[in-house]
Formats: structure tokens, sequence, C-alpha cells
């Protein structure tokens, strides 16, 4: 049993768990912050894909004490209050979901992904870079599509901002 | 059809929560009190339980119960049912065998549960389950379905001899092999369909509450059809009576089938809550635990061969086929290999005489029942590379074979039981092959030789029954429910709408779709129309979604309410407006006096219509409307998939090159939705025949028993799909629709088959057709 | 998972410390093989020493030929280090395509070569780059170091620090993945170290884990081209035989992805 204390989307956050207590339980149990998935047990499926400190990474598979003094980022923190990010915003006018269970994390790779690759993304480089999340229902067809959109739809957020 | 109506691509309204991680999932739920359980299950194939000491588990920190099947039979819990009867061909019942949530003799797969723990953590539980000493003596078990009707197999249920279930047929075995005779060629084949694992991405959860002072039980449960579990867990398992239970379906993350029934589970922790006197317990799934406990599906062999005249006109189609139904019989495991197959197995095409024989056995392994098309993918793929293989044998070429033996009148009469009502068959294969530039193919053909590769095209032009089904008929077939639909409008004061729904979504985006169908008809905004669904203190009844029947079956049953609600409030305005009622219209939200200006707002209809202060003689106030629609037949999607793969004979490897569907659904209420819809089928089609299999040792362990090791379909093994639809409507049901959410993992199998078979130039290839089994089938050829 | 206890070392030897204090511990950096079997219910340490969070020991130098990769350096970061890409690219390559970005943001090289999972990339690289594990107590060369499937020549209280070696003439890496994992079912890495100094190193495919093809080293020196393995004898004997693939398809493989890497290095 040890104190541990993350930033979770933004906020200073601490409570007492087990060692043992895997960073998605730290989340899903004593922070509520349920949006984050378990869909597997050998971290193939990347349903719980969450950022820490900017990096994506499968919260199923880190400690919650690994985590300490990390800054967390999950899907319920991508975006400001009642706004979309537009990763986000392009899953939904893509029709990238269904039914939605392994959509934060998907968003949350996909984020992960325009960060380190830029925004132009090749319909290949989307298909070998999802290699982590899997999805039953979609086939991937409109992920793909969904991704290359919010993408671009990131990009030109990044101009703005360099603006 | 306005911006929000019946064809438009609207938006879901469900994306937002799930987009921003709200969504409400079975395991997100918490209570106060809440509990978990583990469960002790069979590491063994088969095998007959000696001793269960449970004391030493008992006393570990948190646990309040460990309980086994024991308690649970003698506490009145019923056995786990199969809800279709099938009778042998010689007029028998079924023989199936006694299954009990939690094992008391013996057990007969591996996964099977043994013992439930509940205690305070889930670390707890797990830590005690593991602390439960069963000592068993360990039986020979069997595996395959072939194995399992050999003299000497072991034997699984004193009910089944010969672990045989049933010995069933359809059609005229008789006029079968008189066509044969007459036949000018005849083409044999041996087919073996994968077994496979539904692996919905959510795993199977239950939370179960009990209210002590109200003797009441509330589920949280991952169910496709929360309606039917209720029914289920108190008309048969005897957990509680249906007004002291509340079924809750809240967002499922996906079903595919897997979902339908009500499994050990839920039960134990229903009972367990009130026998550990606890308030809630909730279990959930790892992904090892539902590789070994959800439903499989698929798991048939087959010989087969069929009859061709000198024309290349086919005179007669029969198969032999065994079903592998697992270690036990799971709720609608019965009908698959049976009124879900054979049935189909006239495909698009004119066939006088069909015979189909089925023998279902059990095996040690988990229990086969629905998954993504049930019966239709096997009977698909039989056909299917059956024209495939005959158009090589016969040298002519697969499309012309097909045409020459389509079905090109309708209504037409199958030999075995289906009536199809419409189609055009012909017009979605031109589709398909004038999308996949098939004309060309040779070109391409030669371009790869060139790179060293193998690159093949195949075809399917699949049929399926769906949106089931008239109640009669399938009582008259063996089910034990109606699988008519319930629908319920609530029209607010303020005009706002909800629409109650039996049906269930867990992806297929009800919640958008069912409120076109009032945009369509009011002309109301989207945001004003809610769709209540998955809760039985909510809905009154429904029969779930399964079987592609949501559409043609809910819908429809929305479209009666709706009606009583139009013909109501068409009533209630021509009396406040003083006109006749055949001359009201209702649209974009007004409601008026055709040819006049005189109008009301929906909404002060609506208001009229709960005040009460001016209502016609005699009319109850309100506007709330109900409806049950019983389909009057079956519906028969169909379309052409091709399919053309690029193969690397040195490592096997197979790439989707490209993959053309073109389907006929009937009437398409949100075609953004359809092609959702076929492109998830077909990825999960594409993983029957490519990825996906579920292997057992000799001693039936799964050893695919997790991603690492069951070959899911990833972003990086598939193309980008090619996706066209043509439309015939369906007479049956008021919309014309005919359902899309089974089709793409029906039809694609066969065609994926078939291109790689064309690409090595022989058809000895093994499903799934991994690099591996790819890479065997070109060095071992013919 | 069963409990355990986690600790953060200061450094190497205040990790070896608390391991021989430990009753039965384990080093832990990215935790990607270890914290799935803990999952699985299949290990059970009773301490996790947490090596990632000592100085250095994340970090990567390139001088000249000469590469020094810290244990605790994560997949992505060999990945995409521009200078180790400048000096020996197939490496970063390799590093690519392990796990998915996930995993690599996590996953070790010290780790991964410390499991000597038979079916893990770097084992085969550090064997054809002739590598050196530095630990705590000694050098070990990459030769000496994998013993056998999942085995090291490590003892108990030893930490890898880094791993060193001279970036080769040229290289590549080509893997045939099992299409479920992903994990490598054949991976060759070939290194041509130059004065026909050819080293070939297998991993995925063999029973006794990581090998290196010492009948493809020696046709290689005299010709270092695709056909010239073309008479090297893969045993199927020595194969890893399961669902995903018999031994003579995994004997097919590495010759096929051993072609495919010469060809790369060129």
């Amino acid at each position: 049993m040890a104190k541990v204390e993350m930033t979770v989307n933004g906020r200073m956050t601490s409570a007492n768990v087990e060692d043992r207590t895997l960073l998605v339980d730290y989340l899903r149990e004593e922070k509520n912050l349920t949006g984050t998935h378990v869909g597997c047990d050998t971290s193939q499926c990347g349903a719980c894909v969450v950022h820490v400190d900017g990096k994506a990474v499968k919260s199923c598979t880190v400690l919650a004490v690994q985590a300490a003094g990390s800054d967390v980022r999950t899907i319920e923190g991508l975006a400001g209050d009642d706004q979309l990010h537009p990763m986000q915003e392009a899953f939904r006018n893509n029709h990238g979901l269904q039914c939605g269970f392994c959509t934060p994390g998907m968003i949350m790779s996909a984020v992960d992904m325009v960060n380190r690759l830029g925004p132009k993304l090749s319909e290949a480089t989307i298909r070998a870079e999802l290699e982590g999340n899997i999805c039953r229902c979609t086939g991937y067809h409109n992920i793909v599509k969904s991704i290359a959109a919010g993408a671009k739809a990131m990009g030109k957020g990044m101009k703005k901002a360099a603006e | 059809m306005g911006i929000e109506g019946i064809g438009a691509r609207v938006l879901r309204k469900e994306d937002k929560r799930f987009i921003t991680g709200q969504g409400r999932y079975t395991d997100d739920h918490k209570v106060a009190g809440m509990h978990y359980a583990a469960f002790v299950r069979s590491p063994h194939a088969h095998a007959k339980i000696k001793k269960i000491n449970s004391k030493a588990a008992n006393q570990m920190p948190g646990v309040v119960g460990v309980f086994d099947g024991k308690q649970l039979t003698g506490d009145g819990i019923g056995n786990i049912i199969c809800g279709w009867m099938i009778h042998s061909k010689d007029g028998s019942p079924m023989n199936m065998g006694a299954w009990s949530a939690l094992a008391t003799e013996y057990v007969r797969y591996v996964g099977d549960a043994v013992a439930v723990v509940i205690a305070e953590t889930l670390a707890e539980a797990k830590a005690a389950a593991e602390a439960v000493d069963v000592s068993y003596k360990v039986l020979k078990a069997v595996i395959n379905a072939e194995d399992a009707l050999k003299d000497g197999a072991p034997q699984l249920h004193p009910e089944a001899k010969n672990n045989t279930i049933f010995d069933w047929e359809i059609g005229d075995e008789a006029a079968t092999d008189a066509a044969f005779k007459g036949a000018a060629n005849v083409v044999e084949m041996d087919i073996r369909n994968n077994r496979l694992v539904p692996n919905a991405i959510e795993p199977r959860s239950a939370l179960a509450e009990y209210d002590a002072a109200e003797d009441h039980f509330t589920l949280h449960t991952t169910s496709q059809n929360p309606h039917v579990a209720r029914l289920v867990l108190s008309a048969f398992y005897q957990v509680a009576p249906e007004n002291k239970l509340r079924v809750i379906a809240p967002d499922v993350g996906g079903g595919f089938g897997s979902k339908i029934y009500i499994y050990p589970e839920e039960i134990v922790c229903l009972w367990a809550a009130k026998k550990a006197r606890v308030k809630a317990i909730k279990w959930t799934a790892d992904r090892s635990e539902a590789f070994i406990t959800d439903a499989h599906g698929r798991d048939h062999v087959s010989k087969a061969k069929m009859a061709f005249d000198a024309d290349n006109r086919i005179l007669g189609f029969k198969i032999d086929t065994i079903a592998n139904i697992g270690a036990y019989m799971s709720l609608f495991s019965s009908s698959v290999p049976t009124y879900l197959y054979a049935t189909l197995l006239s495909g698009q095409y004119n066939i006088a005489n069909i015979h189909c024989n089925v023998r279902t056995v059990y095996t040690n392994t988990v229990p086969v029942d629905v998954y993504r098309g049930a019966g239709r993918p096997e009977a698909a793929f039989l056909v299917e590379r059956m024209m495939e293989t005959a158009a090589r044998q016969l040298d002519v070429d697969p499309a012309e074979l097909r045409r020459l033996n389509f079905v090109r009148e309708f209504p037409h009469q199958t030999p075995v039981i289906f009536c199809y009502d419409a189609g055009d068959y012909e017009t979605s294969l031109n589709a398909a092959m004038e999308a996949a530039d098939y004309a060309n193919f040779e070109k391409r053909r030669k371009r790869s030789a060139r790179k060293g590769k193998l690159r093949g095209i195949g075809m399917s032009c699949y049929i399926e029954a769906c949106g089931i089904a008239p109640s009669a008929a399938v009582g008259s077939l063996g089910a034990g429910v109606g699988l008519w639909e319930s629908a319920e409008i609530r029209v607010n004061p303020v005009g706002t709408v909800e629409i109650l729904t039996g049906s269930h979504s867990h992806g297929q985006g009800h919640e958008t779709t069912f409120g076109q169908l009032v945009s369509d008809r009011f002309g109301l905004p989207s945001e004003n129309v809610q769709v209540i669904h998955g809760d039985t203190d909510k809905v009154q009844f429904g029969m779930g979604t399964y079987g592609s029947r949501s559409g043609a079956v809910g819908m429809s049953a929305i479209e009666k309410a709706l009606d009583k609600v139009e013909d109501k409030a068409k009533k209630i305005a021509a009396h406040m407006l003083e006109a006749s009622e055949g001359d009201i219209e209702i649209k974009d939200g007004e409601v008026s006096v055709k040819g006049t200006d005189k109008k009301l707002l929906w909404h002060e209809v609506c208001l009229g219509a709960y005040t009460g202060h001016n209502l016609p003689e005699g009319m109850e106030p309100g506007l709330k409307e109900g409806a049950f629609y019983d389909p009057t037949n079956f519906t028969f999607p169909a379309g052409c998939y091709i399919c053309e793969v690029e193969v690397d004979p040195d490592t096997g490897t197979t790439t989707i090159e490209q993959f053309v569907a073109a389907d006929d659904f009937g009437k398409i209420i949100n075609p953004m939705i359809v092609e959702g819809q076929v492109h998830g089928g077909v990825a999960q089609g594409i993983g029957q025949a490519m990825m996906e299999n579920a292997e057992y040792d000799d001693s039936g362990q799964l050893i695919s028993a997790s991603y690492m090791d069951y070959t899911m379909p990833r972003a990086d093994d598939l193309p980008s799909f090619k996706v066209s639809t043509t439309e015939t409507l369906c007479p049956g049901n008021p919309l014309g629709m005919k359902g899309c959410g089974e089709a793409g993992a029906i039809g694609s199998p066969p065609a994926v088959i078939n291109a790689i078979t064309n690409a090595i130039g022989h058809n000895n290839l093994p499903m799934p057709a991994s690099p591996h089994n790819v890479w065997a089938a070109v060095q071992a050829g013919e | 998972m069963y409990d355990t206890t986690y600790t953060r070392a200061k450094d190497a030897s205040d990790a070896a410390k608390k391991m021989r204090a430990a009753e039965d511990g384990q080093f832990i950096a990215g935790g990607h093989t270890l914290l799935p079997t803990m999952k699985q219910r299949l290990a059970a340490p009773s301490d996790l020493i947490d090596i990632s969070h000592i100085k250095g020991m994340a970090d990567i130098s390139v001088s000249r030929k000469d590469v020094t990769i810290g244990a605790a350096a994560t997949h992505a970061s060999v990945a995409n280090h521009s200078k180790l890409m400048k000096v020996c690219p197939s490496l970063c390559e390799l590093a690519s395509h392990i796990g998915d970005p996930a995993v690599r943001n996590r996953g070790t090289i010290g780790g991964s070569i410390a499991n000597n999972d038979p079916a893990a990339d770097y084992p085969a690289a550090m064997v054809a780059l002739g590598a050196t594990i530095v630990t705590n107590k000694r050098k070990i060369r990459a030769d000496r170091f994998f013993t056998g499937m999942f085995e090291t020549s490590l003892k108990e209280d030893e930490v890898i620090k880094a791993v060193t070696f001279k970036a080769p003439k040229s290289g590549a890496y080509a893997k045939f993945p099992n299409p479920a994992s992903r994990y490598a079912m054949a991976g060759v890495y070939v290194a041509d170290h130059g004065k026909k100094d050819i080293r070939v190193g297998v991993t995925g495919a063999s029973s006794g884990g990581v090998y290196r093809a010492k009948n493809m080293e020696k046709a290689l020196a005299k010709d270092f081209s695709a056909d010239a393995i073309d008479g090297c004898k893969v045993d199927e004997g020595d194969m890893l035989s399961d669902i995903h693939g018999s031994a003579a398809y995994r004997a097919n493989l590495v010759k096929v992805m051993a072609k495919r890497a010469i060809a790369a290095a060129g």
C-alpha cells in the first residue's frame, strides 16, 4: 500500500493503493474515470491507451506506482469542457465508431500518432500505426478515414497556433 | 426524407458520450456495498468432481461466501435451457443433457464453472478462488465432432447416446438422389467451417443487486436482449419472478450474437447476492476468461455434392453435415445448424432438389451458438465454394455459371422451406464486377506474376434470411418464443417524442436511425426525439437485437405505433381546426389543413391531447401508443462480393488487394450506418477466412486462448472496402427493409477463399488461410 | 495479480542491494513482459525493483561508430534516435517494429534482452552486432549472454546497465511477424562488419532461442548476396512448431527472411 500522486487531466490526484494496482484501475476505480477501458489481458487491444507525460501507453500494463509523479491524460481530459478535440469530432463525422468500447483508446492513439508523425498521414501509415488497437465493429475502414480527417484538422489547429 | 429523415446520412446521436469517455458500460457501474465474484473453473476438459474443499478459501480475508453447484441446484435454480426444440428425422425430440450454472457432478469443458467465491475486493475473490481445492477424476475427452460419433468415444451426457443430440434432415432425399442419377456432371467437396470466438471488445460483465427489504433484484448485464434475459432468468432458472427482477443492458460494447444468451455467471451472481446477503455482486470477465466461456461460433464439417445437367444447370445439391455444439446446448444452439443453416442451401439459385442431413454432437469444448450470421455463413460458404469449384471443374466462367442458375422470378419457393420474396441478383453481380474491374483482372494477374506473386480473384453471391421472424413459422419449427418486436411512442405535452423499443443497440446506432423514422414522419428535429431501450422497467417487452432484425422487425413495430400516433394526432387536429380528418397533413412540425392556411404547430396538438380541454367526443386524453409487430415472412438480403488477393508464395502471406461488396438490403434508413455494418461484417468474414481459429489440443485445452494466439483482424490486415448497394424493396414489412448486420460476415469468407484458391491454382486449402496454411498449400500442390 | 512491493532504485548498486534483500525480487523497467505475466498469475515476485529512474540508464550515446544504449532506453527512443539512425539505421528499424507504438513507449532494450523471449527481436541484433552487455558486475559478449529460451547468463543480483557495440558497415533486419501476437516467427539480423566478418542473428524460429546462423555467415563472407545462402541448410529439427507454423515453415521463413535482410543490407 502506498500513497500515489499523479496529475490526471491537469489536476493533482492521489490515492492510497496497493503496489500491484494497475494505472487503469487507479483511473477507473479510484478516480471514476471509466472512459479508459480494458478489453484484454495481454496488452494487445489498446482499449486502455492513455497519455503519460505526453506519450501513448497501455494503462493496463503500467502500475499506478510506476506512473507516480507523471502527467496523465485520459479521454475525459482530451478536450476542454463541452468542447470536442478535432480527433473526437472526426470520429463522429466519419462514423469511426460503433459500440464505442475501443473508441477512447483509438482516439488517444490517433492523437499520439499525429503528435509523433504530423498531420499528413497516409492510409498505410495509419493502418500500420494502429497495430496496437483492436476494433471488432468497424472493420477499421471508417476509423482510418476518421484519423486522416482528424489529423488534418489538428494540422490546421497547429498552423493557426503557430501563426 | 428531410435532412434527418429516412435515407439521410444522419450523424450518430450516441457518439458524443462514446468519444468523450462518458459511455456507461456494465463494468463502469458501481454501487455501495458492492462485492466481487471470482469463479473456480475446471482445468480439465472432462472429469468427475470428487470433492470440493472450500474451507481454506472461506477463511481468507474479505471472503463472504464460497458456493458450489450442489448448493445452487439445492436452492432450486433451474438448469440452463436451449430454447429451440429440434426433432430428429425419426421423430424423436433432441437429446439434451443437463447444464447447471455451476457443475454438480461432472465438468465437460475447460472453463466449466465449478464454484464461485464472493469477496469484498476482486483481488480477494481471485486469491480465494485459487484456494478452493477441487479434486477431479479426469476422464477421456473428445474434441472433434467426427471423433465424438465414433464407437468407443468418451460419452458426455447420458441423455445423448453416441454424443448425438439429433440426426435431422431437410429436403427430399429420394428426389435429390434421383436428380443425381440424371446428372451430366457431379462436383464433390469436403468442407470444414472453422470454429470462431466472437470477441466483442467489451468482455461480458454482470452487476447483480439485491434489495432484501423488497426481495427485489436488479441486474446490469452485457446483453443484446434484456427482456429475454429476464424472462429466462425468471421462468426457467427461478432466480426471481419477473416483477421482482429488473434487467438493464446499458451501453454494450459489441455482441455479435455472443451476448444473446443468459450465461452461468449472471445466474450465479443474482443467486449468490441473496445467498451471501450482500447488496451487490460484480463479475467482469478477463479476456482469457471470455475465450473459454463466451459461446463460440461455426465448427461444421460437411460433405457436399452438386449435380449439373449438360447445360450446366443445377439439378440437385446434397449435403451431409456434422455440427459441433460443444459441451452443452446453449440458448439458440440447436437452431444454428438447422433452420438458420440448411434453409439457405439453395443460395441465389434455382435448385429443384436439395437434401441436407445434419448430425449435431456434444464434445468437450466451449458451447457453440449464434455468432454473426449463425448458420447462414456456413450455408453461403458451402454454396459459394461449390459454385466456384464447379465453374473451375466444368470450365465455365464463375460469373456465367451463377447467372445461368440465378432465381429470376419472385416469389420463389425453394425446396428447403424458404420462399424468397424479392431480389435482383444479377444487378448486384454486375455492380460488383464493374466496381472490381473484373474484366481487366488478367492484366493485373500478369503484373503480379512479374513480381513473383500469385494473384487471384473470387466472388460470392450470397443470400441470407433475417428479420427473424414470423412467430407462427418459428413456432412450428421448434422455437420456444415468438420473434415479434414491440414499440411504444410517447409524445410529451411539449411535442417531444420518446421511442421505447424492445430492440437493443450495442453499436448499431438505433438512437439515431430509430429517431429518423419520427423525423421523417412529423418533421421534428432529431434532438426532440429520444430512444429508450435496454431496461425492463422502462420498456414493457421486447425480443432484442440479433439476426439483423432491429430494422425489419423493430423499426416496423415503431412504424406501426407511429401510424397510431399520427392517426390520433390527426383526429385531435381535425377537431381543433374544425376540419375533416382526411384533410389533415403533418409536415415540418406543423399540422395543417390541406389547401388552406389553417394550421397548428405540432406541439399545440400534443398539448391539446394532454390538456384534454377540447378533444373529440369520447376520446381518451394523451398521445401515447404501443404496437407489437410480427413479421409475415423472413427477409432475404442478398448481394455479390468480390475479393482480389496477392499471395507471396515464399511466405504464404496473402494481401487483400481489393474487396468489393454490392448488397441489396431493401430500403435503407441511414446509408452511413449501413455501410459501417458492412465494413464490420466483412472484416469479421475476412477474419474467419484468413486469420481466426479456435484451436484445441487433444486434451481439450484451448490453445488459441488470447490475442497472442487468436488472430484478430487488425487495421493493417485489411484494405478499405468498396461498398455499394442496390435496392429491391422487401414486400413483407411497411418500410421495405431487409437487414444489413450480418451480410458482410456471411458473404465474405467464400469470396476470400475463392480468390486465394484461384491464386494458388487449387482447392487444397483449409480455412483459415493463414500464412502457414497458404504456404503449405503452395508447397503441397493439388 | 499477486501482491508485490515496488521500490525505485537510485543506482545500479542500490538495485543490486535491494534485489539481494528481496525474497523473490524482479527488476522492472518498462514491465511490458513482466506485468502481463504477473497479471496472468504466472509470476509472483515479492518485490519489483524499478531501475528505469536510475540516472543515465535510458541514455543513448553515439561516438563515431561506438554505440552505447542504456538498458532503460525505450524501443521508441532507439527507433527515433537521430545519431543512431546515421550509423546503424537497421537497429532503429528493428526497434520501430517491436510491438506497437504504445508498447514502444514503455518497453526497453534491457528488459527485452534480460527476458530473452525466443520471439523477441533485440537478441538477434545483439548477436549479429557483436554487442557487449554491460552489467553492474561485468561485461558479457552477446554470444555468451543468451544461453537458451528465456535464459541468460545474468546472475540474480546482476543488473544490465547498457549494451555497447560498434556499428557495422551495413546491416538489416527482416522479420516475419506472428499473425496474432506480432512477435517474430522468424527474424534475421544480418550485419556486415567488414573484412569478411559477417554475422547473422536469428530469432523467433528456434527452440533454443536466438542463434547465429554460422553456415550463412560463412557463405556470405565469400559472397555477400542473397543467392549465396541458397545452399545453406536450416535444420527443421531445431525449429519451433506450433499452431502458427510448423518447423518446416519456420525453417523456410528463416531462409526467406535472411535473403530479404541480405538484400536490404546490400
